[in-house]
């Protein structure tokens, strides 16, 4: 059942859960995720039939709902035949993992799982979600970089690493990173050459499942959120996480931003794809709402001028050099002049 | 907890999560990290406190237990490990056996409509829980602007994605007791 995987044989496969939003309003998340893994040589299968995580509707309405809809993608994961699934979706994540905790944990929930969604079901699949994987691939990342043979945007770019709470919270639940002062985003975003800004609204909430209900009380927040990236030189905001995407992307034109150009909000897949050399088309891009292309134009640019730069230096000191040689050669016998002794 | 005492709201809670909120020592630091402090009328600490005074009516009714974004940082913050979110969620499911929700008419549509989807797809269709939203909530033109930009981006899908083992996920609404 391991379908197409991509793969290099190197790592094993991972069932990846998109969840509902990878396969709608955030299908870039899914693309930019696709094509990163493939260019690590990380092999991802879909799971075959998975259904709705049932995100904070299904826990905030009951709480065996909240563990059962999860529990069957971690029972198809695992009849699949595999021991690792990849939730890049922070929501998905979060539920994945709260059921598995759950269900080891929570007495009776064990026995009565297999009942409630109809399957056999032993927990035993791990879940993980996109950041930690690329900061535990951190290294292949910084070798890709440094063979990609463009010029990277991202060399030097002030980033804001945006966790929000559903990877980081509760920390009995995701545990992969530190509930408060989070570092495995600034990690990759560092792996990628670019800079991780240090700022103060890391963790808090965008207004997650308000977005459609009380759209007032997500702009107060988002307004908040952007307010300090800004402040602390960011040029871009990274998540990864659909619904804090989608509020501060989608959302920031009811910020009533105060003269400032809007600030891009990329998934984290999205920066590392574009440092190693993927193309802004292949990552979707172009499907934000607030436009990435000025930002990323301009990163090109600078890139392409640094790179020229660097070149034009190493030209100039290759051609001294040679002229040196050829001096000393045309010289070579004769006393030395005072100018030359260096 | 003796029977007498799992009578009381405190009680049940924690006969339902292992959560003793009596060991909450109202320090206030769940509602000074609380991002939806400014619009709730009882925040978190206060609810720690209806409970455990046994104020039923009042922690069950209050519009404030459905403003919680259950973004945890309440319970990532409590010196004592009290766990407010797993509370308040706790509340609002009593709130709704009770009959005494007050969930604002928006917030209770969407939970709605988005489990509605899951019920009927097996996933979540975006487009259709946004129309089945504005029925439920009566905002009809809500994010009517955001439509076409949503469409040009290819954001927007007007099929639903449908899961083939739907009767599984009916299997679960049912057992767990939930109609959308």
């Amino acid at each position: 059942m391991r379908g197409d995987a991509v793969s290099d044989g190197a790592l094993a496969d991972i069932a990846y859960y998109p969840g509902c939003s990878l396969h709608g309003t955030s299908r870039e998340f899914d693309e930019s995720l696709r094509a990163v893994a493939a260019e690590l040589g990380i092999g991802i299968t879909e799971i075959s039939d998975w259904s709705c995580c049932g995100a904070s509707s299904g826990h905030t309405t009951d709480h065996l709902l909240g563990v059962a809809l999860p529990a069957r993608n971690l029972a198809l994961a695992e009849e699949q035949g595999y021991d690792t699934v990849l939730a890049p979706c922070a929501a998905c994540y979060n539920r994945l993992s709260a059921a598995r905790l759950a269900i080891a944990t929570e007495d009776g929930l064990a026995e009565r799982i297999p009942d409630v969604i109809g399957r056999r079901f032993g927990n035993t699949v791990q879940v993980r979600n996109a950041v930690e994987l690329l900061r535990d691939a951190a290294a292949s990342v910084e070798e890709k970089v440094a063979a990609t043979l463009t010029p990277n945007p991202l060399e030097g770019v002030k980033l804001a690493a945006y966790y929000g709470c559903l990877l980081v919270r509760p920390a009995e639940v995701c545990g992969y990173d530190d509930p408060e002062q989070p570092t495995s985003m600034d990690e990759v975003i560092s792996a990628c050459g670019a800079d991780a800004v240090d700022w103060n609204m890391k963790v808090e909430c965008c207004g997650g499942a308000f977005s459609v209900s009380r759209t007032s009380s997500v702009v107060r927040l988002g307004r908040a959120i952007i307010d300090d990236a800004r402040a602390h030189g960011a040029e871009a905001i990274v998540v990864a996480c659909p619904l804090c995407h989608s509020n501060l992307d989608l959302r920031q034109k009811a910020m009533a931003l105060r003269g400032e150009d809007p600030l891009p909000i990329l998934f984290v897949t999205q920066v590392v794809g574009l440092a190693v050399g993927l193309t802004p088309e292949s990552l979707g891009l172009e499907r934000h709402f607030v436009d990435t292309e000025p930002l990323i134009a301009r990163l090109i640019e600078q890139a392409a001028a640094r790179d020229a730069e660097e070149r034009r230096v190493k030209q100039e000191a290759a051609a001294k050099a040679a002229e040196r040689a050829a001096r000393q050669k045309a010289g070579a016998g004769a006393a030395p002049k005072d100018g030359d002794a260096q | 907890m003796t029977s007498e005492s799992r009578r009381t709201l405190a009680g049940e809670i924690f006969a339902a999560t292992g959560v003793n909120a009596a060991t909450c020592y109202q320090c206030g630091k769940c509602s000074a990290g609380c991002p939806m402090a400014s619009e709730s009328a009882l925040r978190p600490h206060a609810v720690m406190r209806l409970v455990m005074q046994d104020r039923r009516e009042q922690a069950l009714t209050d519009e404030s237990i459905w403003l919680c974004l259950t973004c945890e940082t309440c319970s990532a913050r409590c010196p004592n490990d009290c766990d407010p979110a797993r509370v308040i969620d706790a509340v609002r499911e009593l709130s709704i056996e009770a009959g005494s929700a007050d969930m604002p008419r928006t917030i209770s549509a969407f939970h709605k409509a988005f489990l509605e989807q899951i019920r009927s797809n097996g996933r979540l269709h975006e487009f259709g829980m946004v129309m089945d939203y504005k029925l439920r909530s009566g905002e009809l033109m809500k994010d009517v602007t955001s439509a076409p930009g949503m469409l040009t981006r290819g954001k927007l899908s007007f099929r639903a994605e449908r899961i083939e083992a739907l009767d599984e996920i009916r299997r679960i609404f049912e057992k767990c007791g939930v109609t959308p």
